[in-house]
């Protein structure tokens, strides 16, 4: 089983290949592997509760997939409380992560 | 304290073009933060962000002046990563690829990065902890 850190930062409204990077991301879960997904910049809209792409989220958690937040992107798009089950996180954590050891880091 | 570990970076993006930079520099801040070795290789119109020149503007939509406006340039956001990597006792490892600088006129930079090519990018990623390159859009 092999660990990625997927790391979205396009907005879905915004780019249509977003949609497809998150199928990237469920289709390398369900083949067994460790993926945690990495939301930043505008990628962190879809977080808005109310946001059509809200399902798309729900979807990756359901896939296994862990998905974090940048807590400076949705500061600055004032998304105060992201969907259930997304964990808000600093950078510190993201470069605990890629450098455990293994990892495959993929930006998008 | 140093981690011993190192962070490669590669990055593209022209300042003042795309949340990548901030991103980026974010990304380098940590590491250095946390302790760890950065190794950075600015390729493209990345080579830009620590070119010397770069000044602070006024605003005249807004009537504010230069110290009102605080705007800030990435040259000096850069020089305060190796003050900080300095200060941590690790390493920032700044390389503008010299092609990109030569075809852009943009040699004239700040105290700290150096002139290299791609074999510095891959040879850097291969001495790494961990590489993540982030490119344009």
């Amino acid at each position: 089983m092999a660990k990625y850190l997927l790391i979205e930062s396009r907005d879905p409204f915004d780019s249509s290949d977003s949609e497809y990077f998150c199928e990237l991301v469920e289709g390398i879960s369900n083949r067994g592997n460790e993926v945690i997904l990495f939301l930043v910049q505008n990628a962190v809209f879809p977080l808005r509760s109310g946001s059509k792409h809200n399902d798309l989220i729900d979807w990756l958690l359901k896939n296994k997939v862990k998905v974090l937040a940048d807590n400076f992107s949705l500061k600055e798009r004032a998304i105060k409380r992201p969907l259930d089950g997304v964990e808000v996180v600093d950078m510190g954590r993201i470069v605990d992560l890629l450098l455990e050891p293994g990892t495959k880091a993929i930006w998008h | 304290m140093a981690s011993g570990k190192t962070l490669t970076i590669g990055i593209m993006d022209a300042p003042y073009e795309s949340a990548n930079s901030t991103t980026a520099l974010r990304i380098i801040n940590a590491a250095l933060e946390r302790g760890h070795n950065v190794n950075v290789f600015a390729y493209e119109g990345a080579v830009n962000l620590t070119m010397k020149a770069q000044q602070p503007h006024a605003n005249p939509v807004k009537g504010t002046s230069v110290e009102q406006e605080q705007h800030p340039t990435t040259k000096d956001w850069v020089a305060s990563l190796f003050n900080l990597a300095s200060a941590r006792g690790v390493k920032l490892d700044w390389v503008n690829c010299g092609l990109c600088v030569d075809e852009r006129g943009a040699g004239d930079w700040i105290d700290g990065p150096r002139r290299g090519g791609p074999k510095d990018f891959l040879d850097a990623s291969v001495a790494s902890d961990a590489t993540l390159v982030i490119p344009t859009k």
